[in-house]
């Protein structure tokens, strides 16, 4: 028999803390248009994070750029590639590296979950006996192996989501598209899909794009995010690199702290703003908290709180729906 | 077995070949084909009129048994082409059964739990799902249909002598091409209804209905309207036009061969469009 080599020779693999530099997905121009509807308006970026969180409003096109990737709809304008492959001439290629999460109700009530999940990896081209015991590792993995025999139908909707991912990681993708994970889950069912996905993450295996608009979903788990809105870009960055840049700025609350103090500081390079106790400031570079506490130290000014002013993702996103 | 392994692990072993993965489909939905007893039995009848055909073979190459009976039942034995014609005509009414049974919980259930883009996320397209799909009901109306036929015209042959099997050999050919046609018009018509109707029950009704009141209807329509192109509709006589023309079998037509052999490619390419269109991923809404 003729066999073909799997999909995780193609790929080599990244270091946990740097980037990958490997573009995951490049839209170049990407339009889709239904009838008359322009859902997808002119998109054009490099995503290239190890998990790439995709947020926006209901009907901001998440999905349809979703299943646009994976080749479910045609590009009206532009075009994209994931992988290097492109969307329009080289589907196969593309969907043999990706395990795909659907958002909707996805299963075979009548099929037991490990019967299922075993055909999805031999769809995936996985031989037979393979198959089955990756389907098992898989459910096992995911947490349903006391109910792998059961059949789909009767699986509760945190179960179904989990026969979900299960289906979506038997067969060794080198990508991962999550659409919703946690749609319908409890708050601890919610907890326990993103520690896995934080953990394939961790893994370094595979890389993750991940559809939500739910930004704790995406806060928790990626480190590059694109906020779409009404089909456009509205924001596109490196969730880490935002959180680095936000290290420098701080929030002081103070007892004792003079002129003196503030004018230490700004010597420093610092921007400072002070109102009573509390006092905002914006670290030069080259400057660490630590020389703070000296001046501090040598003004006998007691600092009673300091905070990192951190953007969340909630700021970002808020600030992309407001341009 | 290394389920004790509980972390992700990525795969780089070998793949089956890309054609093959269309028999996954044909594999999982063979296992359930049976779980049903009534199907199981229905399988099973479809065996009897063939071993019938067999043993009036085998009495009709042994006159001094037929002769107990007479010489009217030496006459009524006479193995030809109306005889294999009869066979397709039983065998087409009992597999029709077993598609209406077999036919509508093929795609249906896909559908109606969402899980088409399941499917076809992976390196697996439209066409294939519709040949895996579809080789279930080639494979199973197959093996009650031609392959017995062929079986039957082997033994006639063997018993009668090289010379019959060489001057009847288009009747092998006829029975093929009629049972293929058929299984091909049946195949498509269910997969059809099963993508477009969710609850399997009614798909069935309306299969059977399709050939059981199209004939009805299609006689209404040619006495009010005063023609002859309500046959057009009539499913079970375009058939049985092709079938007469495939065995010589002399008959009166009112419909030319040539337009009831286009009229049922025609039913085929609209069940094919029909399943096309709902096959898919995710539907477009304009």
């Amino acid at each position: 028999m003729a066999i073909q080599h799997g999909a995780a020779d193609v790929e080599n693999e990244q270091s946990p803390s740097a980037a990958p530099r490997t573009p995951l997905v490049e839209l170049h121009g990407l339009s889709v248009q239904f009838g008359r509807r322009e859902i997808l308006r002119d998109l054009t970026c490099s995503l290239r994070g190890r998990a790439i969180g995709l947020l926006g409003p209901n009907g901001a096109g998440k999905s349809t750029l979703i299943n646009t990737l994976l080749g479910f709809y045609a590009p009206s304008r532009g075009s994209a590639q994931v992988f290097g492959y492109d969307i329009r001439r080289e589907t196969r290629q593309i969907r043999s590296l990706v395990g795909y999460m659907p958002e909707n109700d996805a299963f075979i009530s009548q099929m037991s979950a490990v019967s299922f999940v075993c055909m999805m990896a031999e769809l995936s081209g996985l031989p037979p006996s393979t198959a089955l015991e990756r389907a098992h590792e898989a459910l096992f993995y995911v947490g349903l192996a006391e109910a792998r025999y059961r059949k789909l139908g009767t699986y509760s909707l945190g179960m179904k989501q989990l026969a979900k991912l299960a289906q979506a990681i038997v067969h060794g993708p080198q990508l991962l598209i999550l659409d919703e994970p946690t749609n319908g889950l409890d708050p601890l069912a919610r907890q326990r899909m993103i520690r896995m996905i934080r953990e394939i993450r961790d893994g370094n295996e595979l890389r993750i794009v991940l559809c939500s608009h739910l930004l704790r979903d995406v806060e928790d788990t990626c480190d590059e995010v694109l906020i779409l809105k009404q089909g456009r870009i509205a924001h596109y960055s490196n969730l880490e690199a935002e959180r680095r840049a936000n290290k420098r700025f701080l929030e002081l609350e103070t007892y004792g702290a003079n002129g003196d103090f503030t004018e230490a500081i700004e010597r420093l390079g610092c921007e400072c703003a002070v109102t009573a106790n509390h006092m905002k400031m914006i670290l030069a570079d080259g400057i660490e908290v630590r020389d703070i506490y000296r001046l501090a130290a040598e003004r006998e000014v007691r600092i009673r709180r300091l905070n990192f002013r951190r953007d969340t993702l909630e700021d970002i996103f808020m600030k992309a729906m407001e341009n | 077995m290394a389920v004790y392994r509980r972390s992700y692990a990525s795969y780089s072993g070998p793949l089956t070949p890309a054609w093959s993965r269309c028999l996954v489909l044909f594999r999982y939905s063979q296992r359930n084909l049976f779980r049903s007893k009534f199907q199981t039995g229905l399988f099973a009848l479809c065996f009897f009129y063939p071993v019938v055909c067999l043993c009036a073979i085998y009495l009709a190459h042994n006159l001094s048994f037929l002769e107990v009976f007479g010489g009217a039942a030496s006459r009524f034995m006479v193995i030809d082409s109306k005889f294999f014609f009869y066979f397709v005509n039983v065998q087409g009414v009992l597999v029709f059964l077993l598609t209406a049974f077999t036919g509508p919980g093929l795609i249906s259930p896909d559908i109606a739990n969402g899980a088409l883009p399941l499917y076809f996320c992976r390196p697996f397209s439209r066409v294939e799902y519709v040949l895996g799909k579809s080789s279930v009901l080639a494979i199973l109306l197959s093996q009650v249909t031609w392959v017995p036929g062929l079986v039957l015209f082997a033994v006639q042959a063997v018993l009668a002598g090289p010379a019959w099997a060489w001057d009847h050999l288009w009747i092998a050919g006829s029975l093929v091409v009629s049972f293929l046609l058929w299984i091909v018009f049946l195949s498509l018509l269910a997969m059809a209804l099963s993508a477009w109707v969710k609850w399997r029950i009614v798909a069935g009704a309306i299969l059977l209905g399709v050939l059981f009141f199209g004939a009805g209807f299609a006689q209404a329509v040619n006495n009010v309207m005063r023609t002859q192109l309500g046959d057009f509709l009539n499913i079970v006589y375009l058939m049985a036009t092709v079938w007469t023309s495939l065995f010589g079998i002399e008959a009166e037509r009112a419909m030319p061969v040539l337009q009831a052999w286009i009229a049922i490619l025609a039913y085929c390419a609209l069940c094919l469009a029909l399943l096309v269109r709902k096959v898919r991923a995710y539907e477009v809404i304009q």
